[in-house]
């Protein structure tokens, strides 16, 4: 296992209203991602627990263009990964925004 | 000065005189093959032993292994597939040394291993077509042992649906002086229909049991993932639908099954019926069935058959093409023919692409062979008739020539998600096949497709349409530009690859109209085999390795 945690600053605070979101599940080449509203508006936080060793350069591309372009302020996402491919990976994140973005609880 | 011109007819009589005091007519015992496979072969003879794709001369094979080295030795094996591990033994065992071949998949690890060891003298590594051409030319067979699924007494072959390679193979012995020695799972009063007519053939062998086939074009739609989908989505609406490509052949990975069970649903919605898909070079892949169901495919012709698909493919003759018995009658070398000539389009996925578009499955320790790939995946340089799609690719590639001077293009489509199992990236800067070229001192890198055949790449990341390209630096970037998260993406030139996409060389999801989070599994017209029995109006008997009821 290895545990990585990305902080970045962002552009906006992201949509919707509702306090959590989880989406995804934990397997083979696969992760299941939890997403809180918790932090600043301007803030956004990514805690990762990943059971393939060694692909830190590969995730701080993919958070990195994540932020980029979901602006996911006030988040904080918590990942458990089973070694999933950086286009799962990229497809949970976007998929975690787009649950927490719905309005309600 | 030679005194005779019938030479070889002369040695073909006296091998079918050995052979024929251990047969009945042209019957031989099972029990009895090894012992007419000495009288009729000879050292050093060139022999093919018939391995498809799909059906396997399995008993001949048991039967060759068994010969006593003194009378059979050192044969130059030539047939289309080293399938099973009876075909390697026979190197083991001194039986067979040298080998000309086109695909090895099962096998291809040990084929590796056994090349390495110089256990087997190589001839070359073919795609089928040039190896069946080769038949006819400098790799005759002097012996061919088939496979078949019935014959009468006469000798007249019923192939069954898995004709394949079979005319093929006979053609070129039959009718050069050779012997062709036939496996039958039955012999009966009058054959179905007639694959191969009874003078070609010289011996039948009764098998105890049915010759070896395996499903080996059936994707489960329950493994097929939202990354396949959503790249499924782009090349439908990123090559498909501009190109309007009706006529094509398919690869067998999960992204082209994805393609087909998106075609009643997403293709559907984009109004695509009828404009594309219509006209296929294809084994009859399960997944194609709701597409065929929903009135998609005019029409299909088969390099071989699929287990389980027996009953309907003989229910929809409208679609595919059936002997005066009902069956399918597929013809490997005609379907390689049609693939090459008369299809606009071939896509599939292969398992490394280099800078300049080179693709390989070969792995240092795995030399898969080429199989028909190639063929498929190849612009017909002898092509002259002109249609929709050809014309557009061959004005994208070559705008300034004048039209009626102009060659058209045939749409090469390698399609596949960034990253492959157990994270393995798809795009390499150097490709394992020439590392194993290198240490095998082969002449040619075994590349599957080439560079400069190859007109799109598709993954979840984009489209790259390689045909816009117009400096080798602009079609490296264009690659690096789709390769994702791999090294060889990471290291783009971000300004070139913004550039290109502004000129339409890159194509993202976005650009297409194309949400990622729409690439949902319920998107697919079946997600289970399950549900592909159900569109055949229980027509389809999966085999039971893919039933999980």
């Amino acid at each position: 296992m290895e545990d990585l945690r990305f902080q970045h600053r962002v552009r906006a605070r992201a949509g919707g209203t509702r306090q959590s979101a989880i989406v995804g599940v934990v397997a083979s080449g696969n992760l299941e991602v939890l997403v809180e509203r918790v932090l600043p508006d301007a803030e956004c936080a990514l805690d990762i627990k990943t059971a393939a060793i060694g692909f830190g350069e590969v995730w701080t591309a993919v958070i990195g263009d994540f932020v980029e372009r979901y602006s996911p302020g006030g988040l904080r996402f918590s990942i458990n990964d089973g070694g999933a491919r950086p286009d799962t990976v990229s497809l949970r994140l976007a998929q975690a925004v787009r649950s927490i973005a719905e309005n309600g609880q | 000065m030679n005194t005779s011109w019938q030479n070889n007819r002369a040695a073909r009589d006296a091998r079918i005189a050995a052979g024929a005091g251990l047969a009945r007519g042209k019957v031989v015992e099972a029990s009895d093959a090894t012992r007419m496979l000495e009288a009729v072969i000879r050292p050093g003879d060139r022999v093919c032993l018939e391995g498809d794709n799909q059906k396997q001369a399995d008993l001949l094979s048991r039967a060759l292994l068994a010969v006593d080295l003194a009378k059979v030795n050192d044969l130059h094996m030539v047939q289309s597939g080293v399938v099973l591990p009876e075909h390697l033994d026979l190197f083991e065992r001194g039986v067979a040394k040298r080998l000309d071949y086109a695909y090895s998949g099962p096998q291809s690890a040990r084929i590796a291993r056994m090349l390495f060891g110089g256990k087997i003298e190589l001839g070359a590594v073919h795609t089928y077509l040039e190896l069946f051409a080769r038949y006819f030319i400098d790799l005759t067979p002097q012996v061919a042992l088939i496979a078949a699924v019935s014959a009468d007494r006469e000798g007249n072959l019923y192939t069954g649906p898995n004709t394949e390679d079979t005319p093929t193979v006979v053609e070129a012995t039959a009718f050069k002086d050779g012997i062709v020695i036939a496996q039958v799972n039955e012999i009966v009063e009058t054959v179905p229909r007639v694959d191969i007519p009874a003078d070609r053939v010289h011996f039948i062998v009764k098998s105890d049991k049915p010759f070896f086939v395996e499903p080996l074009f059936t994707r489960d739609p329950a493994a097929i993932t939202e990354g396949q989908i959503l790249t499924a989505m782009l090349a439908i609406k990123g090559i498909y639908a501009p190109y309007g490509v009706q006529r094509l052949n398919h690869g067998i990975g999960f992204s082209t099954a994805a393609i087909e069970l998106l075609l009643p649903t997403f293709g559907e919605r984009l109004g695509l019926k009828g404009r594309i898909a219509t006209h296929f070079a294809l084994n009859p892949h399960p997944a194609l069935i709701p597409a065929i169901e929903s009135g998609w495919v005019r029409q299909i012709h088969s390099f071989g058959s699929e287990v389980g698909m027996d009953d309907y493919i003989r229910a929809r003759s409208d679609v595919y093409f059936t002997g005066p018995d009902g069956s399918l009658r597929s013809n490997r070398a005609f379907c390689q023919t049609a693939g090459l000539y008369a299809c606009d389009m071939f896509i599939g996925s292969t398992l490394q692409i280099d800078l300049q578009g080179n693709s390989s499955t070969v792995t240092t320790s795995r030399i898969a062979g080429f199989g028909g790939a190639p063929n498929m995946g190849a612009d017909a340089r002898g092509r002259r008739h002109p249609s929709e799609p050809w014309l557009k690719a061959g004005a994208e590639s070559d705008p300034d020539s004048p039209a009626a001077l102009r060659r058209g293009r045939k749409l090469v489509v390698q399609i596949g998600e960034t990253f492959g199992d157990k994270n393995v990236p798809l795009f390499v800067e150097k490709l394992d096949a020439i590392e194993l070229a290198e240490k095998l001192n082969l002449e040619l890198a075994p590349i599957m497709i080439y560079g400069d055949d190859v007109t799109h790449i598709v993954t979840e990341e984009g489209v790259a349409n390689l045909l816009l390209c117009r400096t080798a630096q602009e079609r490296e970037q264009a690659i690096r530009g789709v390769a994702g998260y791999t090294d060889v993406g990471r290291r783009r030139d971000h300004g070139m690859v913004a550039h290109l996409r502004e000129r339409g060389v890159i194509r993202r999801p976005e650009d297409l109209g194309i949400n990622p989070l729409d690439a949902d599994r319920s998107m697919l017209a079946a997600r289970s085999i399950k549900d592909l029995v159900r569109w055949s109006g229980g027509l389809y008997a999966p085999p039971s390795k893919f039933r999980n009821w």
